[in-house]
């Protein structure tokens, strides 16, 4: 590009890779994959600057759809990952992606501390309610009397795990839910979660058509929150601890403080290691 | 250099003030131009309970206990036979006492030491402001020949923050103190000493290893405290941030070595530092780590184990979970500093080695060289600098994992364009993308196995020291007695080679057979119960038709003595 060229707007598919993904055909995943891709561009960041890592699981895959600089690392862990690269490099657009068995079971304790530490980052959660890679097993989220996995033949007997109330109270500052059936409305909730600072999650509710087909009910029941986005904690509290997980939109806003090390030199190393001569 | 060595304890309840006085004698000491060691052992309460110094003082550099002890001096005999196996009495000691702290131990009167009481605590009631522990490095100053102006100077130092009232009632204290000691024998006292000009440092193990890492050009660090290895953190979480790094507390070890991962995949060489549970928790991460080909460096302070073990004492026994831990075919690089100050060197290369190779790199240090202190020469700047082999912006067709001679590919750092691709823990091609099949797995395995063989690291694989028919072959801290041991066998007209591995992965099989050459015998020394380091010796060198083996668990340290017996009895 010579400097006298315009610069052109990015485009959605600028992000996307040729590589054929590994879902399933009728996967939410696909749309997930888009609306990720459509925030980048529409917030415009060079694609060299922007980084999507994951852990493990079938939409931890999205990595390589995309035409990003990525990481698909080990299962849980996406946002240690993503937490070391954003601090040492707080300039680059990180979004961690991954599902609700890498998210909130096996990663849950990281889930609740990056809450808390409140990185600026995106968390983007493909939830599906079920460990699709492994052949349908019950995850966090999956309903007590979901009894159609060999591994819990009674269904699990526990509650489903509360990702939007438990990252409110771990200290989230961006809380939010989409529908992988509306990607136009997810790629904006996800822009939106990249414009606000701190820790943003967004749950994006995304049928596994393969070992939950009764999700494709899902379009059908997922309706748009009739709420503006709050900042007031306990206001989302209530409306999260009440709602019935098909509320779509921003649930929660906050201005809570954002872990934003300076990274600015003001010794030499041989300045530092004078200090231990007697 | 032994027999003019001076080894001294220091024992008493949790607020006497123990370390304080053992670290003002070993800073005088200093100041004077003694070298000196001081090792630290408290009981198992988080706070107060008994404690002691344990110092050793010499003209010349000392890395190891001695196994006798000149001086105890207990300020009260509180639980001081939790120390009784680290004390080595004998009937030349002399153990120094308050008058009125009761009735001798029999742990210590059935020694047959020369026990000396002093009216400590009398003293103490005297002196405006006095303490105990000044009282008592008065004692010791007189004793073993402190200058005034070293111990002067190292009172003012260090009390500098309480003020001139806190100043003046210690040296008031000290003055005390050394005149009670006008009329004890002892013939401790060190030979007037000077360090030429030469800077002296007094440095930890544990803030050696920092600052290798530091100087090495780690910029980031993930931290989970971790006793014996919490002092890495904390020495590098303020100056990091003095040269524009950053020190994160992670949740837990599977996030600090995740959280480095992903410092080190954006360009910043990354570290962090931890213990056996942790190192164990670390391992599925390594793992990643080496398949990515994302360079990470793990200093692992080894304790007693298995489990929690013995958090405070030191063992070998990390060695065979640093060498074989990672679940797959997982090349990668552990190294051993053998000495305090090689903490620091060894950290630097490693941080050299692990960014050089992309690949993960653990130092295994342990509780003995991380948690003593040394006073030494100042160390000597290192090239090991991290250098990284990257891509320039828009390489035509560039691949991550392009399969090259050297098997080191260079890597993009994210903000380079035209160098977008995906690390990842799946067996991939050579343009990153997932591959599970055989040829990419193979020619993958090649190159990471390939890198890290085909390097050439130097003289800096072990230290060879000494010629002879007999070689003693040992690793780490275990390391400093041995040295100590073949110097006294020398003085003795034996002759003796050391032979001690820096870098005990990837093994350097014929530099090893070289350092062997014309060696018929080989005594192996090492700290582990199930004798690790003998093993692993066994299974990937050859090794001269008469070997024997001296080893022991923690948490005693070994000492050059019943090295030095080995060696005799076996020759």
């Amino acid at each position: 590009m010579t400097s006298e060229t315009a610069v052109v707007a990015p485009k959605a598919r600028d992000y996307k890779s040729d590589y054929k993904p590994v879902w399933c055909p009728g996967c939410g995943d696909f749309s997930v994959l888009s609306s990720v891709t459509k925030a980048f561009a529409e917030i415009g960041t060079p694609k060299e600057n922007c980084a999507v890592i994951s852990g493990i699981g079938c939409s931890s895959r999205i990595p390589a759809y995309t035409s990003v600089y990525g990481f698909h690392g080990v299962h849980g862990r996406a946002l240690p990952l993503a937490t070391g690269l954003k601090v040492s490099r707080p300039e680059l657009n990180v979004v961690a992606t991954g599902g609700d068995g890498d998210g909130f079971s096996i990663g849950g304790n990281h889930f609740m501390h990056a809450c808390r530490r409140n990185v600026d980052m995106v968390y983007v959660v493909m939830d599906n309610e079920v460990y699709g890679m492994t052949k349908g097993q019950a995850s966090p989220t999956t309903a007590p009397d979901w009894d159609k996995s060999k591994l819990t033949p009674h269904g699990t007997g526990i509650n489903p795990f509360q990702p939007l109330a438990i990252a409110l109270a771990a200290g989230a500052n961006f809380i939010a839910r989409g529908f992988s059936g509306d990607p136009n409305g997810t790629a904006k909730l996800i822009a939106d979660a990249m414009k606000h600072p701190g820790f943003s999650l967004v749950q994006i509710l995304s049928p596994c058509v393969t070992f939950r087909p009764e999700q494709k009910d899902w379009k059908g029941m997922v309706r748009p929150a009739e709420i503006e986005a709050t900042s007031d904690i306990g206001r989302a509290a209530r409306r999260l601890m009440t709602d019935d997980g098909f509320n779509t939109g921003i649930l929660y806003k906050g201005s809570r403080n954002v872990y934003r090390p300076a990274l600015e030199e003001s010794e030499t190393v041989a300045e530092v290691e004078a200090t231990f001569a007697l | 250099m032994s027999a003019e060595t001076i080894s001294i304890a220091v024992t008493g309840a949790g607020g006497a003030g123990v370390m304080t006085a053992g670290q003002m004698l070993l800073d005088a000491g200093a100041k004077a131009g003694w070298y000196g060691l001081m090792t630290r052992s408290s009981g198992p309460q988080i706070r107060g309970g008994e404690a002691a110094a344990f110092l050793r003082m010499s003209p010349g550099p000392v890395n190891c206990g001695d196994d006798k002890l000149h001086i105890l001096f207990a300020f009260d005999w509180m639980n001081v036979e939790r120390f009784a196996a680290e004390l080595f009495l004998n009937s030349d000691t002399l153990v120094l006492c308050d008058s009125d702290a009761g009735e001798v131990p029999n742990v210590i009167s059935s020694s047959g030491a020369r026990v000396v009481a002093l009216p400590l605590k009398k003293t103490v009631k005297e002196v405006e402001g006095g303490r105990i522990n000044m009282i008592g490095l008065g004692v010791l100053g007189k004793l073993v020949g402190l200058p005034d102006e070293a111990v002067d100077a190292v009172i003012s130092s260090a009390l500098k923050k309480k003020g001139q009232e806190a100043i003046d009632f210690s040296k008031a204290g000290y003055k005390a103190g050394f005149d009670l000691a006008a009329n004890v024998e002892c013939d401790a006292a060190l030979s007037a000493c000077s360090t030429d000009g030469v800077e002296r440092w007094g440095i930890s193990g544990n803030e050696a290893a920092g600052l290798g890492g530091l100087k090495g050009g780690v910029r980031f660090v993930a931290a989970y405290p971790i006793t014996p290895a919490t002092e890495v953190l904390e020495w590098l979480a303020p100056n990091l941030e003095k040269v524009g790094g950053t020190l994160v507390q992670a949740e837990d070890e599977l996030a600090s070595i995740v959280q480095i991962i992903g410092g080190s995949f954006g360009g910043t060489p990354s570290m962090t530092a931890t213990s056996g549970p942790g190192l164990a928790l670390m391992m599925e991460a390594m793992g990643l780590a080496v398949a990515s080909e994302t360079p990470i460096v793990v200093v692992n302070v080894q304790r007693g184990g298995p489990s929690t073990g013995i958090p405070t004492k030191s063992e070998q026994s990390d060695l065979n979970i640093a060498l074989h831990g990672l679940h797959g075919d997982a090349p990668h690089i552990v190294t051993a500093p053998n000495s305090i100050p090689d903490c620091l060197f060894t950290t630097q290369w490693s941080v050299f080695l692990a960014e050089r190779l992309q690949t993960a790199a653990i130092v295994l240090s342990d509780q003995a060289l991380g948690q003593s202190r040394v006073v030494c020469d100042k160390p000597a700047d290192l090239a090991f600098i991290a250098k990284r082999d990257v891509v320039e912006a828009n390489v035509e067709n560039y691949e991550r994992y392009s399969v090259t001679a050297s098997g080191v590919s260079p890597m993009a750092i994210p903000g380079t364009p035209g160098g977008e691709y995906v690390a990842d823990g799946l067996e991939h091609a050579p343009n990153a993308r997932p591959s599970s099949a055989a040829e990419d797995h193979i020619e993958q395995l090649d190159k990471r196995d390939r890198k890290l063989t085909q390097f050439d690291y130097g003289n800096h694989w072990a230290d060879i020291e000494g010629e002879g028919e007999m070689a003693v072959i040992t690793w780490g801290s275990t390391t400093a007695p041995v040295r100590e041991a073949i110097e006294r066998a020398e003085a003795k007209g034996m002759k003796i080679r050391m032979i001690s591995m820096r870098l005990l992965m990837p093994m350097q099989t014929e530099k090893f057979a070289e350092a062997l050459k014309g060696v018929t015998k080989a005594l192996v020394i090492e700290q582990t119960h199930s004798k690790q380091f003998f093993h692993y010796l066994k299974a990937y060198y050859d090794l001269p038709a008469e070997v024997k083996l001296f080893n022991r668990p923690g948490p005693l340290p070994m000492r050059p003595g019943e090295i030095l017996e080995q060696i005799e009895s076996w020759s």
